[in-house]
Order: structure tokens, then sequence, then C-alpha cells
């Protein structure tokens, strides 16, 4: 006979968790993901790819056009180096809201992959921490790739930049939690026009491409609810090494946001497959 | 195994079960017998541990569901409706990574993942992708990876509907098998050729409800006569033999397209009709089987 590791408290999560709903088991849809990606690890070449060929674009065009502005301490930077942390918050939401999205939608409408995972001692938690710690790894990638150009192109001037591979985890953390309790919201395909009208202006308008001072006073107080705005704020005061402590306010939105999701996802997971 | 008593399940206003008593015993074989929205699914997904009751009582290994789901599911083998392999992995990579949702260790699941490779005839498409595989194959799968953790109970709901009878006949060798090894097998259906075959014991469901308990023999005895007349009229005749029928056996049903006659002999029924000027266009002797007791329980047919 097998031993079937039964429902033993390890760990603080599963003390406190009824047993339905956690096993303590993520690491086993993550060791799946992991065997289903590991055929096609050419999803991971165009992950990388894509922000490359935005930095790129920005160093040799747009570069030439813009070639200072303020940085977060007031002090003049080049536009690329204030672009490029920007682009990397972006690239860890957009891997990060694609894989929680699309990713979760097709195995959880049709391929019925979570009802198989659920008639196991496996629960809606383990699912979603799962799921969306798989998209943080792989956004974690991403970052440690995107990081490494940074530093080749010259664009990382402070040894606090070393947080933004960290930070960038935090960001696809959260947006991956997001966007998977969003996920469970989709009916059908088409409905992922939603997920895209709420991205593009998120990536336009997050400060991403200008300062928040740019915008209108009341635009303003809009822009600054928006979560990507607070990963970009975080990761372009590190990457120059410009630190204040409204850092610790942008961390702890994510973070909410973060956690709000793994609630959020496994709730509705709960509701939508044991039923 | 499983004690249900007076078993609700609940959908909004909606009620899919409604007080099912259910007793299923180590090592029998059970069947869940009834037309598609009897509350079949429902019942095996409360006894699954993935659907709470509504109400009523329910247990499973000794366990209460809503309490003790994980530790009970780690005991069970689920073979759902509808294939939910994982696309993304191949049939090897499918069993070993379930066997991990189990919590079983890395070496054991490679080894348990071979055997039942073996035990499913799908030895040689172990590192092929599941999409192209036959619906036989596909269920013989997903048949292995319920097996995985080497459940004592196994659930296995319509398990070869879509099926053609071959790979019917080899699903149905295979669930022998595991019988003799001493596992209990609860199966839902709608064949009643399945019911027959596999179950040692069933019940008939209705409408939420059970309509009645027994063997299938047992139930053809209690239900049914040993032989069945059937009669087949050109279109629009039937009507008018109806009545002249009517005596000629025990029990008489009236389908849209033929007569039932309920009799201890067939023969000797066709020849009384014959006497009494009745030409049908084809006639069939045969003897009653679970379809001619659920009609009698319910007035339908079961597949239609």
């Amino acid at each position: 006979m097998p031993v079937t590791e039964g429902t033993r408290p390890r760990g603080l999560l599963l003390r406190i968790l009824p047993p339905g709903l956690y096993a303590g088991r993520a690491s086993a849809i993550i060791e799946r993901s992991m065997l289903s990606y590991s055929r096609g690890w050419l999803v991971f070449v165009s992950g990388v790819l894509e922000p490359l060929f935005y930095l790129v674009a920005f160093q040799i065009g747009f570069g030439r056009l813009v070639t200072e502005v303020a940085g977060p301490g007031g002090q003049p930077m080049p536009y690329v180096a204030f672009v490029a942390p920007a682009l990397l918050a972006a690239s860890a939401m957009n891997g990060a809201v694609f894989d929680s999205t699309f990713g979760v939608f097709f195995k959880f409408k049709y391929a019925k992959t979570y009802d198989a995972m659920l008639a196991t001692p496996i629960g809606p938690l383990d699912v979603a921490i799962g799921e969306i710690g798989w998209a943080v790894l792989r956004g974690g990638l991403y970052a440690v790739a995107f990081f490494g150009v940074m530093n080749v192109m010259g664009l990382v001037t402070s040894p606090w930049a070393l947080l933004l591979v960290p930070v960038a985890l935090l960001v696809a953390f959260a947006f991956a939690a997001i966007g998977m309790a969003c996920a469970t919201f989709i009916r059908s395909p088409t409905q992922f026009e939603f997920v895209q009208l709420a991205v593009v202006p998120m990536f336009l308008f997050s400060t991403t491409f200008f300062p928040l001072s740019v915008f209108p006073g009341p635009l303003q107080v809009v822009i600054q609810f928006l979560p990507l705005y607070h990963g970009v704020e975080l990761m372009r005061g590190l990457s120059v090494g410009v630190l204040d402590p409204t850092m610790a306010g942008h961390v702890a939105y994510l973070a909410a946001l973060a956690a709000f999701g793994v609630f959020a996802t496994s709730r509705r997971l709960a509701g939508l497959l044991l039923r | 195994m499983v004690e249900a008593k007076a078993l609700v399940k609940r959908f909004g206003d909606f009620e899919a079960v409604r007080g099912v008593d259910v007793h299923v015993r180590r090592g029998e074989a059970f069947g869940f017998l009834g037309p598609n929205g009897a509350g079949k699914s429902s019942t095996m997904r409360m006894i699954a541990a993935v659907s709470p009751r509504s109400d009523g009582e329910l247990k499973v290994l000794g366990m209460d569901p809503d309490r003790d789901g994980p530790r009970i599911r780690a005991r069970l083998g689920v073979v759902p409706q509808q294939d939910n392999l994982d696309s993304e992995l191949t049939v090897r990579q499918n069993l070993q990574v379930y066997g991990r949702y189990f919590g079983l260790s890395r070496a054991h699941v490679r080894r348990k993942a071979a055997e039942l490779m073996g035990f499913a005839q799908l030895g040689e498409r172990a590192e092929d992708e599941v999409e192209p595989l036959s619906g036989g194959m596909k269920r013989r799968l997903t048949i292995a990876r319920s097996l995985v953790n080497d459940p004592e109970l196994l659930l296995l709901d319509e398990p070869t509907t879509g099926l053609d009878p071959q790979a019917r006949h080899l699903l149905w060798d295979r669930l022998f098998r595991l019988k003799s090894e001493g596992v209990t097998l609860i199966v839902t259906t709608h064949y009643m050729d399945e019911a027959e075959q596999l179950c040692d014991r069933l019940v008939v469901m209705d409408g939420g409800r059970i309509a009645a308990e027994g063997s299938p023999s047992e139930l053809i005895a209690r239900f049914s006569t040993r032989e069945v007349l059937e009669l087949r009229f050109p279109p629009g005749e039937q009507d008018a033999v109806v009545a002249v029928a009517g005596g000629l056996a025990q029990r008489m049903e009236v389908l849209p397209d033929r007569l039932l006659l309920y009799t201890d002999s067939g023969e000797s029924a066709l020849e009384r009709a014959y006497a009494r000027g009745v030409r049908p266009l084809s006639s069939l002797v045969r003897r009653s089987t679970l379809e001619d007791v659920f009609l009698r329980l319910t007035g339908r047919s079961l597949v239609e």
C-alpha cells in the first residue's frame, strides 16, 4: 500500500484553514505546469523577447527624440532609463495576466483540469496558490532576463536596483491573483476583450511613459488607484536608488491585491466546482 | 463503504436528489440505473465528496464528506462522466502528475504509472499526448488514472457512454479484474446491459428517487415476466390492435413503435395473437431485461 499523506497539520496555513480548502499540495500543481511547459518552452522565449523589443525601440527611437526627463528625485535622467523599470513592471503584469486568464480559462472551462484536481485531496486554495505561483515564477524568469539586459544597456545605476526582481515578482503575484479571480467570471472567449480593455490603458497611463505630473489633477487621483502605477513607481525609484516612505504604501497595495486575489480565486473555484 | 439516508441535493429551487437511501457493501459492484436527469450523477458527486449534500445523512468509508472530504477523496478513485484528462501532458505524465496530487512520492508514481499503463493497455502510447487517443483509450486512461492511489472505492459515472462495443467489452473486462481484486465499484449507467453485466446489486432511479432496489435477476423476477413478446406493426395500424392484444398477456406496454406483451411464454402468446387475427409486421420473443423493469416502474424507456 502506498502511503497517502493525510491532512497532518504542517505549517501555519494548514493549521488555520479548513482541510477542505487547502491540502498543502500547491507544489504538485506547479510541478504539473513545469511538465506541461517543458515541451512548450518556446513561449518563454517570446515572453522574454517582447519587453526587450520595447526597450530597444525606446533606446534607438524615442531616446533620440526625448533625451532627458526628470527622475523620481527630480534629478534629470535619460528617457530610456526612465521607461525601462516601468516596462519591467508592465511585462510582469502582462505575463501574469496572460497566464492567469487565458490559461486558466481554458483549463477551467474546457479541459476541466480543476475538476480533476479537486477529485483528489487537493483543495481550491491549493489550485489558486499553485496556478498563481506558477505565473509568478514565469514572471520572475522574464524579470531576471529583462534586468540582465537593463544592466548590459547601462540603465541600472543603483545597487537598490537589485530589488527590481523581487518587486517584479510582487507585481506578477498581484496581477496573476486578480487575473485568475477574474478568469473565473469569464463565460466565453470573446470576453477576453474586457481583459484587454483593462490591461492596455493601464499599460499606457500608469506613468509608464510619462510622469504623473503630466495628467490633470482629478485624473492623477484615478491613476493612483491603478495597480500598475504602484509597481511602476516602486521600480522607478529603486532603479535609481531614490527611496521614500510611500514605497511601503505601494508594496502594501500590491500585497493586499495579491492576498485578495488568492482569496477570491479559491472562493470562486469552491463555489463553482464544489457545489 | 457508503451509507446514505434520506439524501437530498438541491440546486436552487430544483431538487435533483429527493431522499435517497443507499447502502453499499465492501467488495460489491453497485449500480445506479436511470435515465439522464434521474439524479445519478448528483448522488455520485456527493459520494465523491465534491458536492455538499443539502439534507440527509451520508457516510463514505465511515466518514462524513462535509468534514473529512480530503481524507475520503484520498481513498477514492473517480471516473467522471466526461473525460477530464490533462491535454497538456502525455499519457505517462497524466498518471504521474495525478499521483502527485495525492501526495505520493515521485518514485512511487513512476512505478505506479508503468503498472497502470500495462493494465490499461496503453504502454505503447506512454509518451504520446492525450488528444490523439481514441475514445476507448482515453476512457481506459481515465480509469487507470483513477487507480493511481490504489482506491478502496471506485466511482464510475457512465463509464462506457459513447464507446463502441469492442471498447466497452475491454473496459468491462478491466472493471471485472478490479472487482476480483477486491475494489468496491459504484457505477452509474443508463445502459441495461452494462448494469446486468457489471452490477451485483443496483437501484433504479427516476426523478431523484429510488424506484426499486435489488440484484438484476431479482428485479426482473419481481417487476417483469420471464419472457417478452415484441410486436411491430405498419405505421398507423398499431392502435387498432391494442384493444385486441390486451388480453393476450399478463401485462402490455404500448410504445410508439411497438407493443410489448409480458408473459411467461412468448411463443404461446404469439400463437394466441395469430388466432385472434393479429398480423404484426414482425415479432420477437426475448427474455426480460432491466429495460422492462424500468418501463414497468416508470412507464418510460431508459434510452430514447
